[in-house]
């Protein structure tokens, strides 16, 4: 149960932090008009076609104590990042970034163009039209990526043995846990941790789906 | 803030282009005045009205000219000067109308107001609510009222502000006569007492006679002409409008005598020896005139028609035929070509085909004269 503790931490903390981080990116690149966007949002994309390997490969070398992040954060904390749980909620973030972004750009540019003029007009700056207009009608779409990226971190896999390793406690989930179990064949507790991130997944797939069943489109006059 | 708003100017000089992917690029360039009360800026759609509203409102930014409201400068390209929209005091109702799905009336009305203090807002929100008779959906959200109301909320969100230019695009498209009517004697009414310039698009010639005091008319991205509505709509006085109110045939004609008493006069067209009756117009005899006719006004018979009281019938053949949708586009030539716009069915019925011989009939007051 302590994997399973984990696991779920660590997938709420990377889902806050994917949100905080993931709003002004999706803003950005929902309404940007420069030329290069393109490479942002494939740099965004970049982890679902990696191998979660390749991703936790270069995230443990960059928190190594000789990498600049490792080397960054000893010399704030006086401990490397590598193989502890922060380390894990950096990796992860990374690893899920996609999942929170583009579903928030999605429901950004969902947004009529003229609900955001009329906001402007009627005197609101670029942030209460955000948190007054675009975030409200984006709901649907921030629901979605808050759940989907703490479902994705919730499974991960190669990352998390990449970077974090297998250390009781600290860096070891679930899926970890499961693959731990099967390797001593120990199949009866492999299969009740499968089975608890079965149903985990089912229930957190059902409130996305659920959720976009709502119709909250924008209305517009026609 | 002024809160002196009576009397104020709308002066806009606008030059801004537009490129988008794959489309020819748009030029608009005008320069317009707008005094107090309702300006109409008429035109096609693609006529450049929507841009030039947003380049007013702040929305877009020209890439060169002047913008003026009063003594306050809005934009000036030579000063590199952009005030933003929120601070230009420029209240838009759109022609989606654009409110907040998920706000009540009440709270769309009240977006604008946030300056206020709670007490004075809900005041100034429940002033106007009862001013344009939609007190009684204030709780309700845009979704849940009728068109009507829905034009009278987007309304009130942008007057309760007190702005000092108000642009209406397309306010009023799709309401029935008498509503559009109320609703415009509403906002007469509110600007009687406020006395700021409202520019108001429309493509409708009904709103144009119903609220007209002057009308700018927008063709190309130009202004074409300006002035009171009779004289820039009514008989088309220059070839763009005339293209633009959709004129398919504009002939080149002499004068050959004027029957002032009729009220008309004859002219020959082209080169041809095709002479036609047209209204009277400022011209002497021998001058050169253009004559626009719509396609749609012409008639076709394949017998000398008799007992008509159409001025002009004119005897000719058919040059070609050919269909776009549910329309029989014919050439016709009578010493000079005509197009002219007839049903299927008519070409059936008359057993139409090139080479055919056929009478053209026009009525005089279908003939316009153009500049």
């Amino acid at each position: 149960m302590e994997a399973l503790w984990l696991s779920l931490k660590l997938a709420a903390c990377v889902a806050a932090i994917l949100l905080a981080i993931g709003m002004p990116v999706a803003y950005w690149l929902a309404y940007s008009s420069w030329r290069g966007k393109f490479l942002l949002e494939s740099v965004v994309a970049l982890p679902l076609v990696l191998p979660p390997t390749v991703l936790g490969f270069y995230a443990l070398v960059a928190m190594g104590p000789r990498g600049p992040l490792g080397k960054f954060w000893i010399a704030l904390f006086g401990h490397g990042l590598a193989f502890t749980f922060g380390g894990l909620i950096l990796a992860s973030v990374l690893y899920s970034f996609p999942f929170a972004v583009q579903p928030l750009v999605a429901s950004f540019e969902g947004v009529d163009r003229r609900l955001l003029d009329a906001s402007a007009v009627l005197g609101a700056g670029t942030l209460r039209t955000f948190w007054r207009i675009i975030l409200p009608l984006s709901l649907p779409g921030v629901v979605t990526a808050a759940v989907l990226s703490f479902a994705h971190t919730l499974g991960e896999f190669g990352v998390v043995l990449m970077v974090g390793g297998n250390l009781a406690g600290v860096t070891r989930t679930v899926s970890i846990d499961i693959y731990d179990h099967v390797q001593s064949l120990e199949y009866g507790a492999a299969n009740r941790m499968a089975l608890v991130l079965l149903v985990i997944s089912f229930v957190v797939l059902s409130v996305v789906y659920a959720v976009n069943r709502r119709v909250w489109t924008p209305w517009t006059a026609k | 803030m002024d809160g002196e708003v009576t009397g104020t100017m709308l002066t806009a000089r606008i030059r801004k282009e537009r490129r988008s992917a794959g489309a020819a690029s748009f030029l608009l360039d005008v320069s317009i005045e707008v005094p107090p009360g309702i300006t109409i800026l008429f035109g096609a759609s693609g006529a450049g009205k929507s841009t030039l509203l947003d380049c007013v409102a702040g929305l877009t930014r020209p890439d060169q000219g002047r913008i003026t409201a009063g003594s306050d400068v809005l934009f000036d390209s030579v000063r590199a000067l952009h005030v933003l929209a929120p601070k230009r005091r420029i209240a838009y109702v759109f022609q989606t109308l654009a409110l907040f799905p998920h706000l009540t009336a009440e709270e769309n009305v009240a977006y604008g107001l946030r300056d206020l203090p709670e007490e004075g807002r809900r005041e100034r929100v429940g002033e106007i609510l009862n001013a344009f008779r939609v007190q009684s959906v204030r709780k309700q959200k845009p979704g849940e009222i009728s068109g009507g109301e829905r034009q009278r909320i987007a309304l009130a969100r942008s007057l309760v502000t007190e702005p000092r230019v108000l642009l209406l695009d397309e306010p009023l498209t799709g309401l029935d006569a008498a509503l559009k009517a109320a609703i415009v004697d509403d906002l007469r009414a509110w600007n009687a007492a406020k006395g700021i310039p409202i520019l108001y698009v429309t493509h409708s010639r009904d709103e144009v006679d119903a609220l007209g005091e002057r009308v700018i008319a927008l063709d190309h991205g130009r202004v074409v002409s300006a002035g009171a509505p009779m004289e820039v709509l009514d008989a088309p006085r220059r070839k763009k409008l005339a293209q633009a109110a959709g004129f398919e045939n504009l002939l080149n004609a002499t004068v050959l005598d004027l029957r002032e008493s009729d009220g008309v006069m004859r002219v020959r067209l082209g080169e041809s020896a095709c002479e036609i009756e047209v209204p009277l117009g400022y011209a002497a005899v021998g001058t050169r005139v253009e004559v626009a006719v719509r396609a749609g006004d012409i008639l076709l018979a394949t017998e000398r028609p008799r007992g008509l009281s159409a001025r002009n019938i004119i005897e000719g053949r058919i040059l070609s035929l050919e269909q776009r949708g549910t329309m029989v586009i014919a050439r016709v030539d009578f010493g000079v070509t005509f197009v002219v716009h007839v049903t299927p069915g008519a070409v059936r019925a008359l057993e139409l085909a090139p080479d055919r011989r056929v009478w053209l009939v026009l009525k005089t007051h279908s003939c316009h004269l153009v500049d």
